[in-house]
């Protein structure tokens, strides 16, 4: 098989991800060209005026524009999370949430949301983001606890999981009335609606941050192919490793999940996708990895929000309908004829 | 560690050290005290060491007190019954576990206090048996072996390009590079393990039972192969006439100690295979170069009837 030029994939990927980010703002209730988009992104970069009126303005820069940003840096730092976890912990079914981080942040959302905790002094945001460190030290503490091979960590996530979607669930079904239960619920699965600018610049940073320090260990995360003590004898420090990533992906997984709530699946299918694309070497797979999931949750997120308009579908609801025929499809046309 | 120190620590009631002086062809018939002099003549702190060496696991005594000192260049087998202790040895020489007491040396210095990048550079582990869910073609496996030798954001260099393409000339795999490792049988796939072993240039190689489930012709090729490379060599074998052909020395373990060490000729009498396996067997002198052939005739005592 012959792989594609991976300079060149990115390249087209880059250009795709702008002309979707642009076409994806069109689309909508209020008519709004991709002309006008360019004017107003350029207006507001200080590259001259738009004549748009003020609303069609705000409507471009204050709701679809850090909308569908955010679902591009929400999907390509799944993607990348869900890369990393597959190949740190050998596990083709671990995805950004394996580590209990997105179960976390929902009952750390729920606690603020319906108990109100923190005196509406902490924001829902600040709640999960602190739901989500607290259920990954949990993780990391109890998969040291019980030896610290990866397959300890996988099962230490999934308990964490349950422990938090309990408490979380225990929560809502005692002390949520019927109208507080749908927005949480709505939270749960995963939104883009209402997003701001502030969303977008964190979490952007925090994916420039992470996406360098896993391409910084890209050939390393290669040597885990055939296992830990291979690595090791590659002349990997597999613990430091395994800390350094855990913790980036996991802190990258907190930040995307507290702005937008648990979005599924990406991170699970756009990493197969993307070593069917390019292969498996880590240099070539992260930022092609990052690319698809990006341009995939930029598509995604206009679906659910046009599909049913005027009213909205959950992103992680469409992620998982789109999702799951995909990477059917994936692991068929990649499957292995021995 | 000092001359002296390595005098005094040898236990000289075995036959003890490789005699590192003589380089390969030396490596026949030292005798014991002759053996720790040679030691002594090319400095203790040639080549990787164990020098006492004990571990332990859930309380049960897995190595105790095992030294050894292959000559540079050497083919060296380690024997034993299953759980004696073999694959814990070339754990504790790799580095990947450390010694509870005793230590390994690397050019004298403890390989403790080497970083893994460092060791990695100068031994490399072919594992019992290896697979991977990942698509990998043979290049990228043997590409891995770079893995210590190149930095983080650089392509490969010219060096990593040539020892990697020697290492697949060295192995007769240069036309399969771009074969998936998931069609490769059990024998190519050590082979390619050996090849990613050798683009990492070291200067010694720990092999875990490479023959384990390989039919005899790739036992034969694999065994012949690590033997003519320019390394010194540690295998844990199973088939003593395997080890009786393709190894310079035989170092023989049973519950973690060491029972034997010396030539094939020296090691492999029927005495010592009674004794350390349980099974009775005829020692004829008629394999190659007059080395000893191992004909199995039964268990030492019959099973007990049920």
């Amino acid at each position: 098989m012959t792989r594609p030029r991976v300079g060149l994939l990115c390249a087209a990927g880059a250009a795709l991800l702008v002309a979707s980010v642009a076409v994806a703002i069109t689309i909508g209730p209020a008519d709004i060209g991709v002309g006008d988009v360019w004017s107003v992104v350029a207006s507001h970069l200080g590259w001259g005026s738009t004549e748009l009126s003020p609303i069609r303005d705000g409507i471009v820069w204050q709701l679809r524009l850090p909308r569908t940003l955010l679902a591009a840096v929400c999907g390509a730092g799944l993607a990348v999370c869900g890369a990393v976890m597959q190949s740190l912990l050998r596990n083709p079914l671990a995805d950004p949430f394996v580590l209990g981080v997105s179960s976390g942040a929902s009952t750390g959302a729920v606690v603020v949301v319906v108990l109100g905790a923190g005196g509406g002094l902490v924001s829902v945001s600040a709640g999960a983001f602190l739901g989500a460190l607290l259920s990954f030290g949990l993780v990391l503490l109890l998969s040291h606890i019980l030896g610290g091979t990866t397959d300890r960590v996988v099962l230490s996530g999934v308990a964490a999981m349950q422990l938090f979607s309990a408490l979380t669930s225990f929560v809502v079904m005692t002390a949520a009335d019927a109208e507080t239960t749908r927005g949480v619920l709505f939270w749960l699965l995963g939104s883009l609606s209402g997003v701001g600018w502030t969303d977008v610049w964190v979490c952007f940073a925090v994916l420039v941050v992470t996406l360098a320090v896993c391409l910084a260990y890209a050939r390393t995360l290669d040597a885990f192919a055939f296992g830990q003590d291979a690595a090791a004898n590659l002349g990997v420090s597999v613990a430091r490793t395994r800390l350094v990533l855990l913790c980036a992906t996991a802190l990258l997984t907190a930040a995307l999940v507290s702005s937008t709530g648990a979005i599924g699946f990406v991170g699970l299918v756009l990493p197969h996708a993307a070593r069917a694309l390019v292969g498996s070497g880590h240099a070539r797979l992260l930022p092609v990895a990052a690319l698809a999931g990006a341009v995939f949750l930029v598509w995604v997120d206009t679906l659910a929000r046009t599909v049913l308009d005027p009213q909205e579908v959950p992103v992680g609801v469409v992620t998982s309908l789109i999702g799951v025929p995909v990477f059917v499809l994936v692991l068929y046309r990649t499957r292995r004829t021995r | 560690m000092t001359t002296e120190d390595a005098m005094t620590t040898e236990d000289a009631t075995t036959t003890e050290g490789f005699g590192s002086a003589e380089g390969v062809g030396g490596a026949e018939g030292i005798g014991s005290a002759e053996g720790v002099e040679n030691v002594a003549a090319a400095g203790p702190a040639a080549g990787l060491r164990a020098r006492r060496v004990s571990r332990t696991a859930d309380g049960r005594v897995i190595l105790d007190g095992v030294s050894i000192s292959p000559a540079p260049g050497a083919t060296v087998g380690l024997l034993g019954p299953n759980g004696s202790g073999k694959s814990t040895l070339l754990r504790l020489l790799s580095g990947v576990l450390a010694p509870a007491s005793g230590v390994i040396t690397l050019d004298g210095r403890p390989l403790a206090g080497l970083g893994r990048r460092d060791i990695a550079r100068r031994i490399a582990v072919v594992e019992q048996q290896t697979d991977t869910q990942v698509e990998l073609n043979v290049l990228d496996v043997v590409r891995l072996g770079r893995t210590p030798h190149r930095r983080a954001w650089t392509p490969p260099s010219p060096a990593d390009e040539e020892a990697v393409r020697d290492a697949l000339a060295r192995t007769g795999l240069a036309d399969r590079a771009h074969q998936s490792w998931h069609t490769l049988s059990g024998g190519e796939r050590q082979r390619v393990q050996i090849a990613r072993a050798l683009a990492q240039e070291p200067r010694e190689l720990l092999l875990d039972e490479p023959t384990n489930h390989l039919d005899v012709q790739h036992q034969l090729d694999l065994l012949a192969l690590v033997t003519s490379l320019p390394v010194t060599s540690v295998v844990a074998l199973h088939d003593l006439n395997l080890a009786a052909m393709y190894c310079d020395r035989l170092v023989v373990l049973r519950e973690g100690r060491v029972v034997a060490r010396g030539t094939p000729g020296d090691v492999l009498t029927e005495e010592l295979i009674a004794e350390v396996y349980g099974v009775r067997a005829a020692v004829t002198r008629d394999g190659s170069d007059g080395r000893p052939h191992v004909r199995f005739l039964g268990t030492v005592s019959p099973p007990a009837p049920r």
